[in-house]
């Protein structure tokens, strides 16, 4: 286990930056809102993982969540889309210089409603991009409806009683053979960071459902989204914490109950989980379906790293791209030469 | 009694099965007449089926170079016993009519000539296999053709040469059936028609070519390097020749790839791929039609407000879900001027050749980063998947334009002061910047909330006003940028014939016939592009009538021209027409006639 970075603000990382210049314009989210410490997690994370903001570019779709990331990271490249089609605008941007790392901020309702069928496709491709759905199971932007993830029964003012089954985002996620699906809850900063910290580590997709309370329009006690259930219910799996590569890596060749496994990334650096009660591998796509298939059941939350795969390919991968950036190509590498033309003419009859 | 001889100049409807084969036999004819030195155009009348209901195949013949469909057929050969009572009724008056003998049939009519062909017995006696028969006994026709009307065997030699690649097996056994076919004829059929075609000299230095390909090799050479799309007829080939022509011309010596073609999972998604990456400073792009066109509304009007560079190819057909997905048509032109909601007016790119359409697709990366704007391209199913003689493709005679774009370096010199939607220069388009870009200042945030001169989130009134007023400005700056429209002048001319698209060659061969039979002198003009130039509100003001001729059902373009010029609009009349077919000469000029009447 890793001793937490204290951080004091002024304190340079590895980048030569301070944590200020991760930081993104105030919040116009309600106070107390979950959204705004998954922000901060992401500033924290980028900070501690020395990533230089330039480096990294935001997208988001619509809603309370999708607002986020104007909150974090000033001097990142932003883009905030349409509803539901964060996914694809990511997926178009990411060819220009596959060494920028996309992040992407999504809810509930842009996600597993309107841009559900978006969200699949880009699971299956292996988007390299971290996908963050701050899930509070309501609408906020549009004052309280219910979302895809709400939970059969709920009760919402204006609204009634949900009667439908709530959608999995992890479940789907996996189902759509996700390279790396995590589950978080807003509450629990530390667990966030380091998820988020291992979400950037990855290439590929990495999916992390963070359960972010809705303040105002859904945080019934007795709701599945709300502080006080997630707080009773949560079971985390293991606790997590990210290792960069430039430090020490702890090799655990066993992995047993109560001990740490080791999981490493593509780029190198590695994740540690510590597995509490559950003898719990993360590496298999099989157990990680069983076992949300049995929190589901049993009512639990469960928090932690559902899945990871390291050896797929991502999106940009699978095109054998030149080694520039294709957003800096010069005309002679985009248009053909003149002689070209000339056999095509004599190509065509 | 001296029988008049039409050499070069008719037209021959082919009737098949749909995926009986019957294009290779058809284009291979088509071909052949065009290597003969013939002005030729074909057009492909097929069903939304893959096999099994009745497709037509017309070849135009014209001495004169008219490319135009024609409502006349003097020659018909029918295959298809499911629509033969209709390819018998559609002879033209003095024509012939060939049919394969297997259609049993009386002959209700006096003023045709027939042939029987023994296309089934014939391809029997070839070498091929039995599952290739019925596809060959298609060539039976090339064969009697070739024999009847006097076509080449050499150049039906090059037609297939062409077409097989090479390959010695399908040339060899397909030349054998039409051989055979030509044989039959010279033995049993006496040639008592008027048709004959002759070597001619009139499609030197020509090519054919489809408007999907000339298109997709237009994007290559404007140096395209991302291509997001979902499949739709009719632009789906445009697509698809992007995946072949890209390997070959867009490699490094190492076989690195400098584009990325990618498969969306539906139209939205292709859409928002490639306003990601025009925004992330690729030449990006996306083909699609009508019913794709609709569903890329919100992200166009998206990247307009957002200003991001991106081409829209939209492949026209006719009606909305399926509407008659294999018929064309000019009926999206207001749909996309206005497309996205709230105040905008689109960029618009209007092909009027094969030759255009390469032209235009390199053209509209080069406006769409100058303007940060959509640029869309309208093409149509008859431009684009029929096959058309045209200039061979030229060279971009520009280097690319890659618009304001801000790199370190210049950040380095404005010592990263700038302000990503501050019209600096007047002209409404402001500087950007793109992802990777390292300087410090380098990076904004896009929305499409209210945002001020910094891309800040901004609710205020007067930002709001004052940012849709430079866009207004932008889109004014795009009327000198855009493609200069086409005209043609005739002495003492009062009237002026404005059209677009694919409809210039009806256009063209009314006005011959407009003053042949009508003794009405016209002026022409073909726009190339939306916004309106001044060349096309100048040509308006000069005539004291206009005639507006176009594929559609409501005349668009005069509603566009009307609401922009609306001082001008009494003088401005529509002659649109939309059956899903293209239009004819014919038409054209009954049309304007008509309305010449009740001047």
């Amino acid at each position: 286990m890793t001793t937490p970075t204290t951080v004091f603000v002024g304190q340079v990382n590895k980048a030569g930056l301070t944590k200020n210049e991760y930081r993104g314009q105030p919040s116009t989210l309600c106070p107390g809102c979950g959204h705004n410490s998954i922000a901060n997690q992401i500033i924290a994370a980028c900070y501690e993982l020395d990533i230089v903001p330039e480096n990294v570019m935001k997208f988001s779709g619509i809603g309370c969540s999708s607002k986020s990331p104007t909150y974090f990271l000033n001097r990142s490249f932003g883009f905030n889309g349409l509803h539901g089609r964060m996914a694809s605008l990511a997926t178009g941007a990411i060819f220009a210089n596959t060494s920028v790392k996309a992040i992407g901020i999504s809810g509930d309702g842009d996600t597993a409603s309107i841009g559900m069928g978006g969200f699949k496709h880009t699971v299956r491709r292996n988007v390299p991009i971290v996908y963050i759905v701050e899930n509070n199971g309501v609408y906020g932007l549009t004052k309280g409806q219910f979302s895809a993830t709400a939970e059969v029964g709920l009760n919402l003012k204006h609204q009634g009683t949900n009667p439908y089954m709530p959608v999995d985002i992890c479940m789907e996620a996996l189902a759509s053979n996700a390279t790396f699906v995590a589950r978080s809850f807003a509450g629990d900063s530390k667990q966030v960071k380091e998820l988020i910290k291992a979400a950037i580590s990855h290439h590929g997709i990495a999916i992390l459902d963070i359960i972010s309370p809705c303040v105002t329009f859904n945080n019934e006690d007795n709701a599945f989204h709300s502080y006080t259930w997630s707080k009773d219910h949560e079971a985390p799996l293991h606790e997590i914490s990210y290792v960069p590569k430039l430090s020490e890596i702890i090799l655990q060749e066993e992995f047993e109950e109560g001990t740490v496994r080791e999981v490493t990334m593509h780029d190198g650096s590695s994740v540690k989980l510590k597995k509490l009660e559950h003898d719990y591998d993360p590496t298999s796509r099989w157990r990680a379906l069983q076992m949300l298939e049995e929190a589901q059941r049993n009512d639990w939350l469960v928090t932690g790293l559902i899945y990871i795969e390291t050896g797929r390919p991502a999106l940009t991968d699978m095109y054998n791209l030149v080694d520039t950036p294709l957003n800096r190509l010069s005309e002679s590498e985009m248009r053909p030469a003149r002689q070209t033309l000339d056999k095509i003419n004599t190509l065509m009859f | 009694m001296a029988v008049k001889k039409f050499t070069n100049d008719f037209s021959i409807t082919i009737a098949t099965v749909n995926g009986s084969g019957s294009q290779t036999a058809n284009v291979t004819l088509l071909r052949a007449l065009f290597k003969m030195g013939i002005p030729v155009s074909g057009k492909n009348l097929f069903p939304s089926n893959i096999q099994g209901l009745p497709t037509w195949y017309t070849i135009r013949l014209s001495k004169d170079g008219y490319i135009a469909r024609r409502d006349e057929q003097e020659i018909v050969v029918a295959m298809n016993p499911a629509s033969f009572a209709k390819d018998l009724a559609s002879v033209s008056p003095g024509g012939v009519l060939f049919y394969s003998d297997d259609i049993k049939f009386t002959l209700d009519r006096s003023d045709i000539i027939t042939y029987p062909m023994p296309a089934k017995q014939l391809a029997r006696t070839s070498d091929v296999s039995p599952n290739l028969r019925d596809y060959i006994a298609n060539m039976v026709y090339v064969g009697v053709l070739v024999q009847m009307l006097g076509i080449s065997m050499e150049a039906i030699q090059q037609a297939l040469n062409f077409h097989f690649k090479g390959k010695e097996g399908p040339i060899n056994s397909n030349l054998g059936v039409i051989r055979a076919g030509a044989e039959w004829a010279a033995q049993n059929l006496k040639k008592n028609d008027p048709y004959y075609v002759k070597r001619h000299d009139r499609t030197n230095g020509m090519i054919m070519a489809d408007g999907n390909t000339a298109g997709a090799l237009g994007a290559i050479y404007g140096g395209v390097q991302f291509a997001a799309w979902y499949p739709i007829t009719p632009a789906t080939s445009l697509a698809e020749s992007l995946n072949v022509y890209l390997p070959q011309l867009r490699k490094t010596p190492e076989g690195k790839q400098t584009y990325a073609v990618l498969q969306a999972e539906d139209e939205i998604a292709a859409i928002g791929m490639a306003v990601g990456a025009g925004w992330a400073g690729l030449r990006a792009m996306t083909s699609t039609s009508g019913p794709g066109i609709s569903l890329m509304s919100e992200y166009t009007g998206l990247a307009l407000f957002t200003e991001v560079p991106v081409v829209v190819w939209d492949v026209q057909r006719i009606g909305p879900s399926t509407g008659l997905p294999t018929r064309t048509a000019q009926g999206d032109l207001t749909a996309i001027y206005y497309l996205g909601h709230g105040d905008k007016q689109h960029v618009i790119l209007l092909p009027g050749s094969v030759n255009e359409c390469f032209e235009f697709g390199w053209k509209a990366f080069d406006l769409a980063e100058r303007l940060q704007s959509p640029v869309f391209v309208l093409s149509d199913l008859d431009l684009g998947m029929n096959q058309w003689m045209t200039k061979p493709f030229e060279y971009p005679d520009v280097p690319m334009d890659r618009g304001k774009v801000l790199w370190e370096k210049d950040l380095e010199q404005l010592n990263g002061i700038w302000a990503r939607y501050k019209d600096v220069d007047g002209d409404g388009i402001p500087f950007r910047t793109v992802t990777g870009n390292k300087h410090h200042a380098a990076a904004y945030f896009t929305r499409g909330s209210g945002h001020d001169e910094n891309a800040h989130l901004s609710e205020d009134a007067l930002n709001w006003e004052a940012n849709m007023a430079r866009l207004k400005r932008k889109y004014t700056t795009a009327q000198a940028l855009v493609p200069k429209p086409i005209e043609e002048k005739t002495p003492g001319a009062k009237i002026g014939l404005i059209t677009y698209g694919s409809s210039e060659s009806a256009v063209q061969e009314a006005r011959t016939l407009l003053k042949q039979t009508g003794d009405l002198k016209t002026n022409f003009l073909r726009m190339r592009a939306l916004p309106i130039t001044q060349e096309v509100s100048n040509f308006i003001k000069k005539h004291e009538r206009i005639y507006i001729i176009e594929a559609n059902r409501d005349g668009q373009m005069r509603q566009i021209l009307s609401a922009t010029m609306p001082d001008q609009a009494p003088k401005l009349r529509s002659a649109a027409h939309s059956d899903g077919l293209p239009l004819t000469a014919r038409w054209v000029k009954n049309t304007i006639l008509a309305q010449e009447k009740k001047v």
